[in-house]
């Protein structure tokens, strides 16, 4: 299979280009200004000159409140990381001739194209558990401390969130051999996605139904759908298969 | 027997026909030197014998194995591109590494292999420098050097030898010359005189199709054009072109062609030109330095066969 070769290959790639160092500083950074700026925000108003008036608008931050700001913060540049991260992961090997190298010897092209898909990850499971420990501590801090077994399932749905457009991105980026259109393909999927995800009837039907999921879990309130994550694993299924499918029809 | 075996290979791009029904046969143990113009599908043909495209029709059989698929590349292959490409930031150790782990090689066959391919292509100071700041020649070697890893039985080279510079070149084509009878060795290249020294075998592909294909010698032999190199002392090479207008009007003269300053003589007659060139040169107060028979060259049968003006990768 070979999978365990590329996989170690793709490791010391996420290293060496810094990738793995860049997603922990920034994830954990959000990780730790998220409550931190919840709990902030009335100071910072009234900080602000002529913002005073506003302080007292601002009711008292709560653990709700900070809870949010990490979700929000995590997801957004988690999915931001998965982009950038997979949109170059195939095409620039087919541009350079690095795939043609290594391919032409007997690697399989679905080991290639999972090696990287999980190594990928891994990166983003590292970063989004130093970021995990960063919020759980200055929350705890700040306001009170979190219930661990929530705290956890909620993280493990950002991740995923994070892992279906990495899916996606890898996809288009197997398509094609120029990284801005693998990049533009999965925007326009994420865009598609977080305008389904605004409609009350199709909205539970998209990922973007997995932030909203992770949110409530966290405050203990029900979660009365599970639609979300049953699509983005789909999708993330869809995408690696499809994937194998073009990758293995193409020529390098 | 055969190592490698293509019959009537077609592949087309978009309305481009890259093979037009090729034929090539190569000797097991043999060195075969893959010719022909740009263009001419020699590139197409090594990517496809390296599992890396697919023909629209006709066989492949390596070392009787049929066809290669890109699921499935052999582990009998050793296959060097034209321009070898690397990870930026890996060392020629890691790469080299990472490719006997994909070969299979246990750890101890690894790090024995890896040093003695370091040390034959010559990058034991930069074994663990960054391929990244690898110059063009380097990066060749480094690519010999990774299509060797698995001491294949089928070594396929795209222009091994293109980007090397004089030493280097000397030195990877006697690799080449001591690899003959170890392994099957198909290298494809524009320098016709690096085909002549190591090849045993030449094949010469033009638009898809085989042209020719024979042993060096009888290739030589079989279209052996006699000519004449006559080289112009100083005093006359500043003549050269109305010296090679009035050779050319010597009876018995095909073609006059020149390069420097001599001038390359193409006949059928050679002891009868040689004379009647000689009463010229003296009638004309022409210097030379010297007037010799040749043999015809690769290089003579390659432009006749292609109909190509000047010789080309």
């Amino acid at each position: 299979m070979n999978l365990w070769t590329a996989f170690k290959k793709e490791i010391m790639e996420q290293s060496r280009t810094r990738r793995l160092l860049i997603a922990i500083i920034l994830l954990t950074s959000f990780g730790m200004l998220s409550p931190l700026l919840a709990k902030l925000m009335p100071d910072i108003f009234a900080a602000i000159p002529g913002g005073e008036q506003f302080a007292g608008l601002i009711p008292p931050p709560t653990i709700s409140d900070a809870v949010a700001q990490y979700v929000k913060n995590i997801t957004q540049f988690g999915v931001l990381l998965s982009l950038l991260f997979c949109m170059g992961a195939v095409s620039v090997e087919k541009d350079k001739g690095t795939a043609a190298m290594i391919l032409s010897k007997p690697m399989p092209r679905g080991s290639f194209i999972l090696a990287k898909f999980l190594a990928i990850s891994l990166t983003l499971f590292v970063a989004l558990t130093a970021a995990a420990l960063a919020g759980y501590y200055y929350t705890t801090f700040l306001f009170a401390a979190l219930p661990l077994t929530p705290y956890l399932a909620m993280n493990g749905l950002i991740l995923l969130y994070m892992l279906t457009y990495a899916a996606v991105t890898l996809f288009f980026s197997t398509l094609t051999r120029t990284q801005f259109v693998a990049i533009g393909g999965s925007a326009g999927v994420l865009i598609l996605s977080s305008i389904l995800g605004s409609l009350p009837t199709l909205g539970k039907f998209t990922p973007e139904a997995l932030v909203t999921n992770a949110t409530q879990l966290i405050l203990d309130k029900p979660v009365t759908n599970w639609w979300g994550m049953w699509v983005s694993l789909i999708l993330i299924f869809i995408s690696l298969m499809a994937s194998w499918i073009a990758f293995r029809r193409q020529e390098l | 027997m055969n190592a490698i075996q293509i019959d009537d290979l077609h592949k087309h791009y978009g309305q481009v026909q890259a093979l037009d029904g090729l034929n090539l046969q190569v000797q097991k143990g043999s060195v075969y030197g893959f010719l022909g113009p740009n263009g001419a599908g020699k590139t197409t043909t090594l990517r496809i014998l390296a599992g890396l495209a697919k023909p629209d029709g006709g066989t492949v059989v390596i070392d009787g194995e049929r066809e290669q698929s890109p699921e499935k590349p052999s582990l009998h292959i050793g296959y060097l591109p034209e321009e070898p490409a690397f990870y930026p930031w890996m060392t020629p150790l890691e790469f080299l590494n990472y490719v006997g782990e994909i070969f299979h090689l246990d750890g101890h066959t690894r790090k024995i292999r890896i040093s003695e391919l370091i040390a034959q292509s010559g990058l034991q100071d930069a074994q663990k420098r960054r391929i990244g700041g690898f110059s063009h020649g380097m990066r060749q070697r480094l690519g010999f050097a990774q299509a060797m890893i698995n001491q294949p039985d089928v070594l396929l080279l795209d222009e091994p030898v293109s980007a090397l510079d004089p030493a280097g070149r000397k030195e990877i084509l006697e690799l080449i010359l001591s690899l003959r009878g170890q392994c099957t060795i198909l290298m494809s290249t524009h320098i016709l005189a690096d085909v002549e020294r190591v090849c045993d075998t030449i094949g010469i592909i033009n638009s898809g199709k085989m042209v020719i294909q024979s042993e060096r010698s009888e290739l030589l032999n079989r279209y052996a054009v006699s000519a004449l190199d006559v080289e112009l002392a100083n005093g006359s090479s500043t003549r050269l072109e109305e010296i090679s207008r009035l050779f050319s009007q010597v009876d018995g003269v095909n073609a006059v062609t020149s390069e420097q300053n001599v001038l390359h003589i193409q006949t059928a007659d050679v002891q009868g030109v040689s004379q009647r060139l000689m009463q010229s040169i003296v009638a004309s107060g022409i210097q030379i330095n010297k007037l010799e028979v040749v043999r015809p060259s690769l290089e003579d049968i390659f432009i006749r066969l292609t109909g190509e003006g000047r010789v080309q990768a």
